[in-house]
């Protein structure tokens, strides 16, 4: 019988987790428990509206407190879970409280990656949370020297915010080309040149060798080939790790990639995974997945309440189509699927010179995703031709 | 009910258009959110509640 149910992680996989128990009719006990001590809020802005100032950080909030209030959780805030231990069925807290479920969904998220060197060093940033845009923006307002380090996703939103607020900005990238991972070389490239446009250079293939400081604050960024770039502000966005440190030794499938779940998002039985921490197996593309994407947090969110309530028996599969966003200068760029850098591109609706397009993705033939440009309603019609290319042939 | 839609938050996801096609639809040029019908039937109560979870900026809510 389920009659409690613990959500590990207040933010967006965690809370939609527990809206959709309630409109699915859950009315047993649910406690929502978060190591920060906001209410949930949404992290998307914090590189873009709140970084910028355009939004107090409040406009973050996931829901109104009135909203909170109806769902009738038991939220606890700035306490974090410290271990698990899913044969007592009881979740440990950083106060030394304990709580007993009936069934328990992992919800943590990751922790932004940092640099060996970067220890100790003031001015160095990640940005994942709330504290950290607040701490970056304070810093960004005395118009810096800014390096970013790593230009997927948030390195170059933060480049390109920054920018914005009069810093002087480089972004310094490892591999060929910015957002590589999700656009391939060519269309990356293109990420390059808006940023240029913008009086921000893009080093690319060159990686970091260290960070150098003088009196416990950062002075330059030294590249691997010799370079030294003269930094106030060093921002890196180098990647982010599941944040699973507090469930070594419960005896859960833990990865690198995550909490490894099944096709339901089950870890073991009555422990579920959603958000940027879970790892499942997507039977559409016959593969093991992790997505870091907004979208997914939400949809997986929703998956495993819906799995919790039908049972073990009757759960499904959880089968998303990915979708990420971006926002950098004015450029609005959308993508669906999951293209790889060695793909096949077609450009099929604009062109690249001005900036307002739609491009495919295919390998083998086959629709591996969509990317668009200034072009989100465009966007649409070649959605069902991504979930197409994602069915296994076949199936 | 009475939808309310803050377009500064959203992103153009288009999930809410996905799950309530005939109150939600986005503009042509940006691919923001726009209300087709900004008091629906109780009839799409679900699928408003829908869109309201799925949206990813949290941009649209329902009052009474
Ligand atoms: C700056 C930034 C900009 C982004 N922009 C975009 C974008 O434009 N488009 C897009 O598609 N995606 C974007 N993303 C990604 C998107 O925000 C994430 O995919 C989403 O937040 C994942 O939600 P989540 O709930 O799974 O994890 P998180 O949002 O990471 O939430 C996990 C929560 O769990 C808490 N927690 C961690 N460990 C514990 C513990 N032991 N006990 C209790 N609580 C714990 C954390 O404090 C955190 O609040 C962005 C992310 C960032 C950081
Ligand atoms: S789902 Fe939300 S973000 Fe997406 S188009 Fe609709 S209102 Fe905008």
């Amino acid at each position: 019988m389920l009659r409690q149910v613990v959500v590990v992680g207040a933010s967006a996989a965690g809370l939609t987790t527990v809206e959709a128990l309630r409109r699915g009719g859950f009315e047993g006990k649910v406690m929502l428990v978060g190591a920060e001590p906001h209410l949930p809020y949404d992290r998307p802005p914090l590189s873009k509206q709140v970084l910028a100032g355009d939004w107090a950080p409040e406009r973050a909030r996931l829901r109104a407190e009135d909203h909170l209030d109806g769902l009738d959780v038991e939220l606890v805030l700035g306490n974090a879970a410290t271990s698990l231990d899913p044969v007592r069925a009881r979740v440990e807290l950083a106060d030394g409280s304990g709580v007993d479920y009936d069934a328990l969904v992992i919800a943590t998220g990751v922790s932004a990656r940092t640099l060996p060197s970067a220890e100790g060093l003031a001015g160095v940033h990640v940005l994942r949370t709330l504290d950290d845009a607040l701490a970056l923006r304070a810093e960004l307002l005395t118009g810096p020297r800014v390096v970013v380090v790593g230009a997927g996703l948030i390195g170059c939103e933060v480049a390109a915010t920054a920018r914005k607020l009069g810093a002087e900005v480089t972004i310094v990238e490892p591999l060929e080309a910015p957002m590589v991972r999700v656009m391939g070389a060519r269309i990356g490239g293109l990420i390059s040149q808006v940023h240029a446009d913008h009086g921000v250079p893009v080093r690319t293939g060159v990686g970091v060798a260290s960070l150098a400081g003088s009196m416990g604050r950062v002075t330059a960024v030294l590249l691997a080939d010799g370079t030294k770039l003269p930094a106030d502000v060093v921002v890196l966005g180098i990647g982010a790790n599941p944040a699973v440190g507090w469930l070594q030794g419960s005896g859960l499938n833990i990865s690198a990639a995550g909490v490894e779940c099944d096709a339901t998002c089950q870890a073991v039985p009555g422990v579920y995974a959603a958000g940027d921490v879970a790892s499942w197996t997507h039977e559409g593309l016959g593969a093991q997945l992790r997505l870091e994407h907004r979208t997914n947090a939400t949809e997986q969110g929703i998956a495993v309440a819906k799995n919790l309530l039908a049972g073990p028996d009757n759960a499904q599969p959880y089968l998303p189509l990915p979708y990420f966003w971006t926002d950098q200068y004015d450029l609005k760029i959308q993508g669906f699927g999951l293209p790889a850098a060695q793909d096949e591109v077609e450009v099929v609706e604009g062109d690249l010179e001005s900036r307002k397009f739609v491009a495919l993705y295919r390998r083998a033939g086959r629709v591996t995703g969509a990317v668009g440009w200034n072009s989100a309603r465009a966007m649409r019609p070649y959605r069902q031709q991504v979930i197409d290319g994602m069915t296994p042939a076949g199936a | 009910m009475k939808v309310l839609i803050d377009q500064d938050r959203c992103c153009g996801a288009g999930s809410c258009v996905l799950a309530a096609p005939e109150v939600f639809d986005q503009r042509e040029e940006d691919g923001i959110v726009a209300l087709l019908d900004p008091t629906p039937d109780e009839s799409q109560r679900a699928l408003v509640d829908d869109a309201v979870s799925r949206c990813p900026a949290a941009a649209i809510s329902v009052v009474e």
